[in-house]
């Protein structure tokens, strides 16, 4: 009786906070996974075999990489900042989870009576949120960088950051483009738009293409590691760190690159719109719980494939230099975003 | 200035054209490259399920040679440790007793014959060297080891083992020596 005076909905509570807990596990073992992927991956490139000594074909190398890490001594040098050397990992994996709360990773489960949506948050402000995420992150990096008190990895910090501010532009440009054909922030709404119409990418190739060379950027990932470069910048601004700290950076970079493969197949790829397929119809047939799954299932597929791609990109292409890097950025991504602009301005007023 | 080998090229400094300038096309066709490299065959060894296969002029361990009816070759002339440009071969000599005719082939014999392996070089001057065919460098390699008093092989690791009473072991330790 207490429970219902208080008119506050406890299960809707417990529901968000088991879907946050799954979600962050399940966060955390693809980034674990994926430095697995990125050795095989880039071993297999390489004409070589990458590791296959700890389990069946390496399975359990991340969990050795990760005891490695944990086992390594704690360096604090005594002149950084104390609280801001701490400070700077943190920031760099929180922002890297709290990217994935609006990301709709399925339809919704209908379990006791209830429709859970799989989706954290479903803010109506979906992509505006992701930007401002994505922007704080960049504290990750300085933070880390000045808090070391070195004088590379400082450099290699503004680098990082002015790199990452000047992608986020041309990001945010391509976005409006697409913006202007779905009328709606929300990703929800995005992906239930390309459940019944055209994928994204079909109608907004360009848009795609810039949106993917900006998340490269954003990740801080080859070909624009410039920041974490071991031959030019001394590893940059993860150098002064060692053990856990370290593994936060890394594994932060890990849960990036998996959140911008998400939010990559959430607005171009139809997210978890199982592709071919009638979704509805398949609603009718199989019931909501299993299609909700396969939904989950083939939002996976759709990530794995683009984090192969980008592995496959980092052993492919050389490192860029960083004026090199700020050109593209500047002179020739805004100007095409910005024609992508224009371009389906047109296409619609054209349309009617 | 005349060009040193016929092989060398003029450096192309024409400015890129548009289809290079858009750097995606070249992208796509390293990316087709990396990808095809997935599937083709590794060039690595299994170590040590598998081993590389070595050529029967291998120069690895050493070993002390016996004739056909077991007794030891070497005559503790020294001309082997004369011969090694490390020093890594040491012996002592001993006179054959009467009751030992079928262990040592001459009246001179090795008792102690040492070979410091950390200071080996293999380079197979000792078997050169030799006078009466008795070391050969065979085709294994040191295994490793935890101290370095384990690297000092004495004779009982390097004899080969005996054709007469052990002739399986004789077979497979002499390996593809003719």
């Amino acid at each position: 009786m207490h429970l219902t005076l208080l008119a506050f909905d406890w299960v809707l509570l417990l529901e968000k906070a088991v879907l946050i807990l799954i979600i962050i596990s399940v966060s955390l073992l693809v980034a674990m996974y994926e430095t697995w992927g990125e050795r095989k991956v880039a071993a297999f490139m390489q004409d070589r075999r990458g590791p296959n000594r700890a389990g069946p074909g390496g399975i359990l190398q991340p969990l050795a990489d990760g005891l490695k890490l944990f086992m390594k001594e704690e360096i604090i040098p005594l002149s950084s900042s104390r609280l801001l050397f701490v400070l700077g990992p943190g920031l760099a994996m929180l922002t890297a989870m709290m990217t994935s709360a609006v990301v709709p990773w399925s339809s919704h489960f209908h379990l006791w009576g209830r429709d859970i949506s799989m989706q954290i948050a479903d803010v109506n402000i979906g992509i505006l949120y992701i930007f401002g995420v994505v922007s704080m992150g960049v504290y990750g990096i300085m933070i880390g960088g000045w808090a070391s008190n070195n004088k590379f990895s400082l450099l290699a910090a503004i680098r990082g950051a002015s790199q990452i501010i000047s992608y986020e532009l041309a990001m945010g440009l391509s976005i409006i483009a697409l913006l202007m054909i779905t009328g709606s922030l929300s990703l929800k709404t995005i992906v239930e738009q390309q459940q019944v119409g055209h994928y994204y990418v079909l109608l907004q190739p360009l848009g795609f293409l810039i949106f993917l060379i900006c998340a490269f950027a954003e990740c801080n990932r080859t070909p624009f590691d410039l920041s974490e470069a071991e031959n030019e910048l001394n590893f940059g601004y993860h150098q002064e760190y060692s053990s856990m700290k370290l593994g936060f950076y890394l594994f932060a970079e890990y849960v990036n690159m998996f959140i911008s493969s998400a939010v990559m197949a959430t607005l171009y790829w139809g997210g978890y719109d199982i592709p071919f397929v009638n979704d509805a119809s398949l609603v009718q047939s199989m019931g909501q719980n299993p299609v909700a799954i396969l939904q989950v299932l083939s939002l996976f597929v759709k990530i794995v494939i683009f984090i192969f791609f980008f592995m496959w990109v980092r052993w492919t292409i050389p490192r860029f230099r960083y004026d090199q890097l700020m050109r593209l950025g500047w002179n020739v991504l805004i100007p095409l975003a910005l024609f992508n602009m224009l371009a389906t301005g047109a296409f619609i007023l054209w349309k009617g | 200035m005349q060009p040193l080998t016929s092989r060398a090229k003029a450096v192309d400094r024409k400015p890129m054209n548009l289809w290079e300038r858009m750097y995606i096309p070249a992208i796509a066709k390293g990316m087709s490259i990396t990808f095809g490299h997935m599937f083709k065959k590794k060039p690595t060894v299994n170590y040590p399920e598998k081993t590389r296969p070595f050529s029967p002029v291998f120069r690895g361990l050493h070993v002390l040679n016996r004739d056909e009816q077991g007794r030891e070759r070497c005559t503790a002339c020294g001309l082997c440790a004369v011969a090694c440009p490390a020093e890594a071969i040491t012996m002592e000599a001993a006179e054959r007793l009467p009751g030992e005719e079928n262990l040592y082939r001459e009246e001179k014999y090795a008792a102690k014959y040492e070979i410091n392996m950390l200071r080996c070089i293999f380079c197979g001057l000792c078997e050169e060297a030799c006078p009466k065919d008795a070391i050969y460098l065979s085709e294994t390699f040191a295994p490793s080891n935890y101290t370095r008093k384990g690297f000092i092989y004495g004779k009982e690791e390097l004899l080969i083992p005996n054709p007469v009473t052990q002739p399986e072991e004789f077979a497979k330790a002499k390996g593809q020596r003719p």
